[in-house]
């Protein structure tokens, strides 16, 4: 059974349609994440299935039972917000046991519960602390503890990981990935960073203008993007016109040569960026039509490429991928 | 060094106009509560006999009974009326205009002075007055309603209409500073409209509270106009019982008295700041 399942959902605001009738599976225990850019709609998606939001028609099932009119906390999803939302009056340990001491649990009981989801997320020495107290990624840890603790069968995560710097943010991430799986719970997580998707998600959600445009492994998301659209956003490919249709290359697969038969554009080279184990050359042809490849940094040293050069992008036809209009 | 010269410099014009303006009638004040008079004249001395008199007196304990009773009673109204009207305007009003628009509607009756909004009361209240007529007229009574002017009753509602703005506005201010998200995240653990208002608004509106239930409580414990004006004469406050002292030209009474009432309302203070921290709201 799946253990969420979104039928035709659409949220209307006034006149303007935020999510367009979108059907959607997500199976048990796996992880999802909601990708596109602001105002695709996967935040009114994600609060619709917590139940913050009025779903202005379809339904939403949970474990195969209809929640569409449920309260939040009657539907067996947890939140954890983008700016963490703990209570400022209340200790970590009495913000992680909110949601028991709302559900009429005894104090004893929900305090030692609350400390064994404190050291869960790595924070029972901090317990006592005020949120003021802590800084931003032991915040973060609470609201996950916190949301945790009622034993919810989704999670529900509203761009967790922004307002992180990057490297608590790469360390968060795996993270959220141990703890999906050691409690073996669905995560939906709402991002506008593909290389965020790419790296936590089982299933990878795209969606632009209130509908979703793609929904699958990220790897066939990143191999087989079904649109100009997710070719672009998702990253790595060029998107080049051929004929009425268009195909997309990775970049990674392109490199710069002359001499080869096969697919090719010319032009100048635009930009170059080190990257440390790549290097990214833009080529731009005269009609300015723009193309880039991610070369292996000793591909790049065996090469004389300099800015402004011409240059010759070349790729194997077998790596074309045609896109739907 | 020099910083510190530019530091008491910068703080001195502040310390001047309060050691000219409090400090040093606060002095004269207490000095002059020791003084001895008669009829006509203070005579400086160091005796104790106003304070005597002030404590010995059972009209003093009647009369800081009924203040007290006042302010309580004060306190009690503005603070539901205060916090339900901030809540509506914090929390169901949308969009900043209307707020903004609500809020001034709400200070449009701070443009006239205390004194005419008091007396604007007395022919609405009065045994011919319109509230009456209209009773009467609907057959709801058949005798004009005695209690609705000069009496407690309309005492209180004089205080409730002159003061219950000053219970909004700080209980307002710290409502608009409660991040949405709290409520949400309230609702998502499990709670409803009760239990978010008793775990989470409430506890963050405590300054607010604090601060309002402070202007209110001065306020009402040192007024002596609108008890003398909407009791018609028949009760009294502390402050009254003053300002009588001094058209009776007893400086020194009235003094005694008016320390022992400044000691007091301190002492309700430091008792509510002791209770609520209120300085993340200054």
């Amino acid at each position: 059974m799946n253990d969420v399942e979104l039928v035709a959902v659409t949220k209307r605001y006034g006149g303007a349609v935020a999510v367009d009738a979108i059907d959607l599976a997500i199976p048990t225990a796996s992880y999802t994440c909601l990708l596109g850019p602001s105002g695709c709609g996967k935040t009114s998606t994600l609060r619709m299935i917590a139940g913050h939001e009025s779903v202005s028609d379809g339904d939403i099932l949970l474990a195969g039972r209809n929640v569409t009119l449920l309260p939040p906390a009657s539907r067996g999803t947890a939140m954890m917000f983008q700016s963490y939302a703990l209570f400022p009056h209340l200790s970590a340990r009495d913000n992680v046991a909110f949601g028991l001491r709302m559900r009429g649990t005894p104090k004893a009981e929900r305090l030692a519960k609350a400390d064994q989801f404190l050291d869960l997320v790595q924070l029972g020495a901090l317990a006592d602390r005020l949120p003021a107290q802590l800084s931003g990624g032991q915040q973060q840890r609470v609201a996950l503890a916190r949301a945790l603790i009622t034993g919810p069968r989704v999670l529900l995560l509203d761009e967790p990981l922004s307002a992180l710097d990057p490297f608590l943010r790469a360390k968060m991430r795996e993270e959220l990935k141990r703890l999906q799986r050691e409690l073996g719970i669905s995560f939906i997580h709402v991002t506008h960073s593909q290389e965020e998707a790419m790296a936590l998600a089982d299933l990878a959600v795209v969606m632009d203008h209130g509908r979703i445009v793609q929904a699958a492994p990220p790897r066939e998301v990143f191999e087989r993007p079904t649109s100009a659209f997710v070719a672009r956003f998702i990253g790595g490919h060029n998107v080049l016109p051929r004929g009425e249709r268009a195909v997309a290359v990775r970049t990674d697969r392109c490199r710069l040569d002359a001499g080869t038969e096969g697919p090719r554009l010319e032009g100048r080279v635009r930009a170059l960026e080190y990257l440390g184990s790549t290097v990214r050359v833009v080529v731009a042809t005269p009609d300015g039509t723009e193309a880039e490849a991610l070369l292996p940094d000793s591909a790049f040293a065996s090469s004389t490429v300099t800015l402004g050069d011409a240059a010759t992008l070349a790729w194997n036809a077998a790596d074309e991928h045609a896109l739907a209009a | 060094m020099r910083g510190t010269v530019v530091s008491w410099l910068l703080a001195a014009p502040l310390a001047l106009v309060l050691a000219v303006f409090l400090v040093v009638p606060l002095v004269v004040l207490v000095a002059v509560s020791f003084y001895d008079y008669d009829s006509f004249r203070l005579i400086p001395d160091f005796v104790f006999t106003n304070y005597i008199e002030v404590f010995g007196s059972p009209v003093t304990w009647r009369t800081y009974a009924k203040t007290f009773w006042f302010a309580g009673i004060t306190w009690a109204i503005t603070l539901m009326l205060g916090f339900w009207i901030a809540y509506y305007l914090a929390f169901v009003v949308e969009g900043t205009g209307r707020r903004t628009l609500l809020f001034l509607l709400c200070t449009i009756p701070f443009w006239t002075s205390n004194l005419i909004r008091m007396i604007a009361w007395v022919p609405f209240l009065g045994r011919n007055g319109l509230l009456n007529q209209a009773l009467l007229g609907a057959g709801v009574i058949d005798q004009p309603l005695e209690f609705l002017l000069f009496s407690d009753f309309a005492v209180v509602l004089a205080f409730v209409h002159l003061y219950t703005l000053f219970m909004v506005v700080p209980i307002f201010n710290t409502m608009m500073r409660i991040d949405r998200q709290l409520i949400e995240a309230a609702v998502d653990a499990g709670a409803d409209f009760w239990r978010v208002l008793r775990h989470v608004i409430i506890p963050l509106c405590k300054p607010g509270i604090a601060i309002g239930s402070i202007f209110v409580i001065v306020l009402v414990m040192g007024d002596f106009v609108t008890v003398r004006l909407m009791s018609g004469g028949q009760s009294a406050s502390v402050g009254l019982m003053i300002s009588n002292q001094i058209s009776l030209l007893q400086y020194p009474a009235a003094a005694a008295n008016a320390v022992v009432l400044l000691a007091v309302v301190l002492l309700m203070v430091a008792a509510i700041l002791r209770a609520i921290d209120i300085r993340k709201e200054l």
